[in-house]
């Protein structure tokens, strides 16, 4: 198979030692079919092995391969070499605290997660024995694309908001709270509303749409925040005509 | 001696794939009171059972039973799966299932909203629930997101376990977890221990796992002296991808696909490979073994990564494929540039999984007192020879729970911990890591020694195995163990150190290799996925028993351990 050699161009910093980040350069041999976390590997495992960075099951599935390819979001297993020029440069995520090299801080990022309340909510669970919800295909479409999140970040990286204010809850958040609002099995969506309505929510986006751009997996993260603000609205709505808790 | 933090729970899980997080809850639902830590090495969502396509198995149609379900699977397992484990399981598993529905996994739907099910290999009719083409990333986010309601559970994310804390009774009560974030060693302590961190693919260098399947789990347990069970049995998928490994799931003959060689014919309806009518719906060892035959006999392709056959999957159509196999279509164009609705995909068989593991008993308990293990890196006796494609992930289920549940009980029955052992087994394990940091003397590098492990491995215990070079495999393995011992790291940070925590995993698979190709060596018969040429058949008389492999310091010690048996009598397997 053909080779050519690329210059790769590594954000290094290792709060140990290093004031700030800096940047490294090495010249790897690239076969024509690498993906871009391929090039690392190799760097890693044969240039300099105190290289860092995440990455997990090399099939764009497992999200922890995120990183900015020529200023860009990108997942690295799965974004072509031959896409690129000879000089190829790889930096952090945007928008995130570096931990090291190329790892980034995601603690924030798992409250933020978690205060959509990204499970299904109930009045009363059901118990296995009465055996499974139906579910229409319209249901399941209702919010299945919205479940394919895999928490890679990269919207996060492109999103301006996120940018300039960083309690902003994110794209992907609010995706994975609106997909439980959407589906028929759950009863928590006024749960979910109120979190929407707080300040650093849905209301904070800007629809700039840069997160569907940079999505990896189509979830179209933007027509989500949208819907979760058009049903906030509503759902804050009925309570002001019915007050106390009517249905 | 370094400092160290200590940390107290009630129970401790390491591993947040399939099975972790479905003990968590399982734990947390237990007893509310309790508290349990969740360790692993990697954030939850990112654990390898993400990579999971196909579905999982559990009877759910009008025309199944559980007596099918049971029988299918002890004849998978050649019959060296435990017929009280397989019993339990197949009634356990459309609970479990209803349970995942029930938290919102998106299952695709019959017309009707019921569940649907697809057809598997070796499954006498459809019984695998499916979502698309995404079963495991869609199980492990479901779980994952369940999690977070529970308070209880408290975890530890990004945090390498390296040790088991051992009692001055000699019972396991805690880990030691190294920070990855800030190079810190926590001494976590507990009553009891639970091992979920999965299989070990990567110690061969063709695999459909991710880089973080090690086999830690099944080192941690081995170094303290518990059995690793049938080791020897590796399952080889046969649909891989050539060059990365990536796989093709099976769900692709389950919903029709072919496999044809390059004269087009689909072999195994032309020639007898022993499965019969189910063509390509038989077991997968059987499967991998007419591939590699059809290679053999000069009837493969041949290409930039090796020779390969074909899968062809154009007469589903491209409806057909989008709705059922979208990943498998993303994943045919991007990593081989073929798009399954216009040409076959090439494939090869692919190291898979591992059916073997950290013995355990029904309960998931471990013959060392407080510790237990469930899902892959457990060996529960329920697939015995050769797993059956989607009871995996189904079994992490069903004894994640059992487990978890044992395991409170267990935790109940144990009063104050005396810590200062443990602490001191903490200490010292921060001692060794520091050293290991940034270890200019060594004169070894770390990934030739990774790729020679790989070598012996796929010479010594691929799809067909001979004594002759089983052995060889064995004495490169254990040649390594010395080498290990003396790599060279460059990185002296603490924070992130990536090339540490390699160096600690890689130590993890020489062991877990060791055990493997003496386990290997010893069976000298062939059953389910240990094909010996040397010893082409089945030996009931001499081997019906599963092989249990005990650490020692001059290697391996290879014993037995009776197979329970039930009311499936052993017979030919024959499909
Ligand atoms: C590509 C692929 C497709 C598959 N498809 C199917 C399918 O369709 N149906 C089916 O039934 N089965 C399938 N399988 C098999 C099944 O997915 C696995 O057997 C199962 O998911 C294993 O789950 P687990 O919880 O045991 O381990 P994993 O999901 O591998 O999780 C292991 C966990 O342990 C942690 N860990 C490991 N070591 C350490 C350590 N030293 N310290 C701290 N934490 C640690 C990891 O961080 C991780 O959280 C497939 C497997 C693969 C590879
Ligand atoms: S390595 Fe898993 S998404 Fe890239």
């Amino acid at each position: 198979m053909r080779e050519v050699t690329k210059t790769f161009v590594l954000t290094r910093f290792d709060p140990d030692q290093d004031e700030a980040p800096r940047t490294q350069e090495y010249k790897v041999p690239v076969r024509e079919d690498w993906k871009v976390l391929d090039a690392i590997n190799f760097i890693k495992d044969e240039i300099d092995p105190s290289v860092s960075h995440r990455w997990s099951c090399r099939m764009a599935v497992c999200g922890s391969c995120g990183m900015m390819v020529n200023g860009e979001p990108k997942l690295t297993c799965k974004t072509a070499l031959s896409d690129y020029g000879d000089r190829v440069e790889i930096e952090p995520l945007a928008n995130f605290p570096i931990v090291r090299d190329l790892v980034v801080e995601l603690e924030g990022f798992m409250d933020k997660f978690k205060s959509v309340k990204p499970w299904i909510v109930r009045a009363k669970q059901k118990a296995a024995e009465e055996g499974t919800y139906r579910q229409s295909t319209e249901e399941l479409s209702a919010f299945k694309q919205f479940s394919m999140c895999i928490n890679c970040m990269l919207c996060y990286s492109a999103c301006p908001v996120v940018a300039n204010e960083p309690e902003f809850i994110g794209p992907a958040a609010i995706a994975l709270g609106h997909r439980y609002n959407m589906d028929s099995r759950d009863e928590g969506a006024s749960e979910r509303n109120q979190r929407f309505r707080e300040e650093g929510t849905v209301f904070s986006c800007s629809y700039a749409n840069e997160c569907s751009e940079v999505c990896p997996k189509d979830v179209d993260p933007a027509a989500a925040v949208n819907q979760a603000k058009f049903n906030a609205v509503i759902d804050w709505a009925k309570g002001l005509v019915m007050p106390k808790g009517g249905s | 001696m370094s400092a160290i933090d200590l940390y107290r729970h009630d129970i401790i899980i390491v591993g947040g794939g399939g099975a972790g997080l479905r003990a968590a809850i399982a734990a947390a639902e237990a007893d509310p009171s309790q508290s349990i830590a969740l360790v692993s090495k990697v954030y939850p969502m990112r654990s390898h059972t993400v990579s999971a396509e196909g579905g999982a198995a559990a009877v759910a149609r009008a025309d199944d039973t559980l007596e099918m379900h049971g029988y299918d699977t002890v004849k998978g397992s050649d019959f060296l799966g435990d017929q009280h484990v397989i019993e339990y399981f197949v009634e356990e598993a459309p609970k479990e299932l209803t349970l995942l529905e029930h938290w919102g996994l998106p299952f695709s739907r019959n017309e009707d909203g019921t569940v649907a099910t697809r057809a598997f290999g070796g499954m006498t009719t459809k019984r695998t629930w499916y979502a698309a083409d995404k079963i495991g990333f869609h199980m492990l986010h479901t779980l994952f997101q369940t999690s977070l309601k529970y308070d209880n559970i408290v975890r530890y994310d990004e945090h390498f376990v390296s040790k088991l804390l051992i009692a001055n009774d000699g019972s396991c009560r805690g880990v030691a977890a190294h920070d990855i974030r800030t190079g810190e060693m926590k001494a976590i302590i507990g009553k009891a221990v639970m091992l979920t961190t999965g299989g070990g693919g990567k110690i061969f260098p063709f695999t459909t796992n991710g880089m973080i399947k090690t086999g830690d789990g099944m080192a941690l347990a081995y170094r303290e002296g518990v059995p690793l069970k049938d080791m020897e049995f590796v399952q080889y998928h046969p649909t891989g991808l050539p060059g990365t490994g990536i796989l093709i799931t099976e769900a692709t003959r389950g919903e029709g696909g072919y496999l044809t060689n390059k004269d087009g014919e689909r072999f195994l309806v032309e020639r007898d490979y022993g499965v019969g009518s189910k063509a390509e719906l038989g077991p997968r060892d059987m499967i991998s073994r007419a591939i590699v035959q059809e290679i053999e006999a000069g009837r493969g392709l041949s290409g930039p990564y090796g020779d390969y056959v074909n899968l062809d999957l154009r007469h589903l159509g491209e409806a057909k494929i989008d709705e059922r196999l979208p990943f498998v279509r993303l994943l045919g164009r991007t990593y081989v540039g073929v798009d399954p609705v216009k040409d076959p995909l090439p494939i090869r068989p692919v190291v898979h999984y591992m059916m073997g593991g950290v013995d355990t008993d029904i309960d998931c308990a471990t013959q060392l007192s407080g510790l237990y293990a469930a899902g892959e890196t457990a060996c529960v006796s329920l697939n015995g020879a050769n797993r059956l494609g989607s009871n995996s992930l189904t079994e992490c289920l069903v004894f994640g729970a059992r487990g978890a549940r044992h395991m409170t009980q267990y935790a109940k029955s144990i009063g104050q911990i005396d810590d200062k052992a443990l602490v001191e087994q903490a200490k010292a394990e921060a001692d060794r890591i520091d050293q290991l940091r940034g270890r200019q003397k060594g004169g070894e590098k770390l990934s030739e020694i990774r790729r020679k492990l790989n070598e012996a491995m796929e010479s010594g215990c691929g799809v067909y195995r001979q004594q002759d070079t089983m052995k060889a495999c064995l004495q490169d393995v254990s040649q390594l163990r010395g080498r290990v011992a003396d790599l060279q790291l460059t990185d002296p940070s603490r924070v992130f150190n990536t090339e540490v925590i390699a160096a600690l995993e890689l130590a993890n698979m020489v062991d877990v290799a060791e055990a493997l190709a003496a386990s290997a060596l010893s069976r000298k018969e062939s059953r389910g996925a240990h094909t010996c040429k040397d010893y082409p058949h089945r030996d009931d008389q001499n081997y019906l028993y599963h092989t249990m492999c005990t650490f020692s310091p001059s290697g391996p010690v290879i014993g037995k351990k009776d197979v329970t048996l039930g009311h499936w009598e052993p017979e030919e397997r024959k499909y």
